[in-house]
């Protein structure tokens, strides 16, 4: 098996979704939830169905969120809506709540959570920072482990990963909150993790493999560490499909993250890493 | 005889190990945070006014108006804390109208001296000081003192109101409700106390009864019971079928091995409960995500571990030397596979806040945890079976195929 010799292809491939994403991203943008926004969600739940419209025309009659985002809540067994709309203050929310249950006698709050605008742009700052340390935190880590070009291309690696999560919510539109950024940084982690154990084997074959050339031993590198790779990401993807369709609706959007952003790091680990040393290895190092 | 004895000593290890997590967690239970046991999460950011200014004075004016607001609510073990320049914290547990206690909380009460009729003739500002004491016959009081401008408004008022009563409110709740005996200017007692214990709680609310600035509820989070009750039950069966899927497939794959990794995965299990709760440590919703993916983790190092074992095994070397070599080899890229999300771990849990680090701790302990297990427990597990047929056979970590 040449994995490593079809570069091309694998490059093509990435760099035909990251694109995608991107435009997507350029066009559209992210559905920033009230985390970054700012904003007010409520939850709430009924002993009956009530539809979008219940909701609204309640809503309209008091004045208050009338063109608010109303969103059946998907969580099994409950009938719930969600309800997102600017900023409200206690008081409002308050009226909001008795109006429901004025109409709607079973009317039982589940959650609700309201953050202003300047905690979102707070939070917004905190986790790019956070992102941003945490990949400087990580280069240095394998710089010091590996070699430098090693810690480039993890981050290459773990950019490309990101990037494309980012570029499928913006395609779905999901909302991206708090625990999305949790999920950005899970992400980060594994996708190191998973590109370093290829590498640790690469490692191991140029100390163990000297006549070889670098492209050859770094194929059998990949080859080798196959069936981890795939065991691993299957046993983690079933998890995390267990989670999103058994869990709640508060987790859904986190698990939703880490299925593509493990995804994207099961494949890249594999066809977007390792070639890229090669390149790396071919275009800088042999040209010295 | 030896290799007996050592077997013995390695099961011994185990169990001891097992045994002390189990005591842990019953010993300390897990704390479970607002989001899974219901209740609110409220930030408040002091605005500054044109006459005042926020500092560190103001900020506990703040806090001690607040805290007893919550108190008055009694709630068992609310928080409430400083964050940063201008904001508190404030966690309740569960509350029936959750909405209505952070709109008392957040509220800028004002402390009035109303006529009889209600009018009010005066506010908290014009009050300068408050303090319990005794008056000339040892009887409990309250002692205030006017600010200047308080001071002439006052001696008007006492003038007019003579003999009659003058209320001190908070909004509108009657603190207390004096007659007055003589013209007030700058210093005034308040008479009437049972004790000097019940003067002092009114000198207080007259002291610090309104917040010195308005508060504006910059953050609030409510989960109601009924929902942090459903995220358990539902958290708990989905990480109950990704281990029970895991442990499938790992059989499946790996055979004998694969049941040992299984019993590895239950055992990781218990000893991460008993250090979270030998920790006391608050597990949170995205805490438990936290969790499930370190299960994740742990099953990785066992797969590295076991795909080494099964490379050596093919290069042809005994049993024994194959899991030697194996573990060895193994142990090098689980640490720096583990150490990188480690770092993001311990970066995520420095540089957010809330839910976020409830997730960032527990993936962080979890890897710790992890990484024991799989050094220790895997080890002295597959040592215990080295002379068994089940990991002498060729299909055993899977080694037979391709």
């Amino acid at each position: 098996m040449d994995i490593l010799g079809k570069r091309r292809i694998w490059y093509t491939i990435s760099i035909a979704v990251l694109a995608v994403g991107l435009l997507f991203l350029a066009i559209n943008g992210l559905n920033f939830g009230i985390d970054f926004q700012g904003g007010t969600l409520l939850e709430f739940k009924f002993d009956q169905q009530i539809t979008n419209q219940q909701v609204r025309n309640v809503l309209q009659d008091i004045e208050i969120a009338g063109d608010s985002k109303i969103q059946q809540s998907d969580t099994q067994g409950i009938q719930g809506v969600i309800i997102r709309t600017q900023k409200l203050s206690p008081e409002q929310t308050i009226e909001v709540e008795e109006a429901l249950r004025n109409e709607y006698p079973s009317t039982e709050m589940l959650r609700s959570e309201s953050v202003g605008a300047v905690i979102g742009q707070e939070l917004r700052t905190k986790a790019l920072l956070a992102l941003l340390i945490a990949s400087v935190a990580i280069v240095l880590y394998i710089s010091v482990r590996f070699e430098f070009r090693f810690a480039i291309v993890s981050i290459i690696t773990l950019l490309h990963d990101v990037l494309i999560t980012l570029g499928i919510f913006a395609i779905l539109g999901r909302e991206v909150n708090t625990p999305f950024v949790a999920a950005l940084l899970t992400i980060i982690g594994y996708s190191i993790n998973d590109t370093i154990v290829i590498f640790d084997r690469i490692r191991e074959n140029m100390k163990m493999m000297h006549k070889t050339s670098f492209k050859e031993l770094a194929n059998q590198a990949v080859i080798d560490t196959l069936p981890r790779s795939i065991n691993t990401s299957l046993t983690t993807l079933i998890t995390i499909l267990a989670i999103y369709l058994f869990g709640g609706a508060s987790i859904k959007v986190f698990m939703l993250a880490l299925f593509i952003g493990m995804f994207a790091g099961t494949y890249s680990s594999i066809f977007v890493a390792s070639p890229l040393l090669v390149t790396w290895t071919h275009r800088i190092t042999n040209k010295k | 005889m030896r290799y007996k004895q050592k077997r013995l000593l390695k099961l011994i290890f185990i169990i001891a190990i097992v045994a002390l997590a189990v005591f842990l967690y019953f010993n300390n239970s897990i704390n479970l945070g607002l989001d899974l046991r219901g209740g609110s999460h409220i930030v408040l950011q002091a605005q500054p006014t044109e006459e005042r200014s926020i500092n560190n004075e103001v900020m506990s004016g703040i806090q001690q108006v607040i805290e007893r607001r919550v108190n008055q609510l009694g709630l068992s073990e609310p928080v409430i804390q400083r964050e940063g320049d201008d904001r508190i914290i404030v966690e309740l547990p569960a509350v029936d109208n959750p909405n209505e206690a952070i709109n008392t909380i957040g509220r800028t009460a004002v402390l009035t001296f109303r006529n009889p009729a209600g009018q009010v003739l005066l506010t908290g500002e014009n009050v300068k000081d408050a303090t319990a004491d005794y008056d000339e016959y040892g009887r409990p009081v309250v002692s205030f003192q006017m600010t200047n401008e308080g001071a002439k408004q006052f001696e008007n008022i006492t003038r007019q109101y003579i003999g009659q009563k003058i209320g001190i409110y908070l909004d509108d709740e009657l603190l207390t409700n004096p007659t007055v005996q003589s013209v007030i200017s700058e210093k005034g007692l308040i008479s009437g106390y049972e004790s000097v214990e019940a003067a002092e709680k009114d000198a207080i609310l007259i002291r610090e009864g309104s917040l010195p600035v308005p508060v504006e509820v910059v953050q609030s989070r409510t989960v109601g019971p009924a929902l942090g009750e459903i995220s358990i039950r539902r958290s708990l069966i989905a990480g109950l079928v990704g281990l029970a899927l895991v442990a499938v497939y790992m059989m499946f794959y790996y055979r004998f091995p694969g049941v040992l990794a299984a019993a590895v995965l239950i055992i990781y299990g218990v000893l991460l409960m008993g250090t979270l709760a030998g920790l006391q440590a608050t597990l949170t919703l995205p805490g438990i995500a936290g969790l499930i993916l370190s299960i994740g983790m742990a099953v990785d190092a066992n797969i590295i571990i076991f795909e080494r074992i099964k490379d050596e095994r093919k290069s042809g070397k005994t049993l024994r030397a194959s899991i030697d070599a194996g573990f060895k080899r193994a142990y090098k890229t689980i640490i720096d596979a583990n150490v990188t999300t480690l770092i993001t771990a311990l970066i995520l849990a420095y540089y957010t806040s809330g839910t976020v680090r409830g997730f960032a701790v527990t993936l962080g302990i979890g890897v710790l945890v992890s990484m024991f297990t799989a050094f220790f427990i895997t080890r002295n597990v597959i040592d215990l079976f080295t002379h068994s047929n089940l990991l002498q056979s060729d299909a055993a970590f899977g080694a037979k195929r391709r």
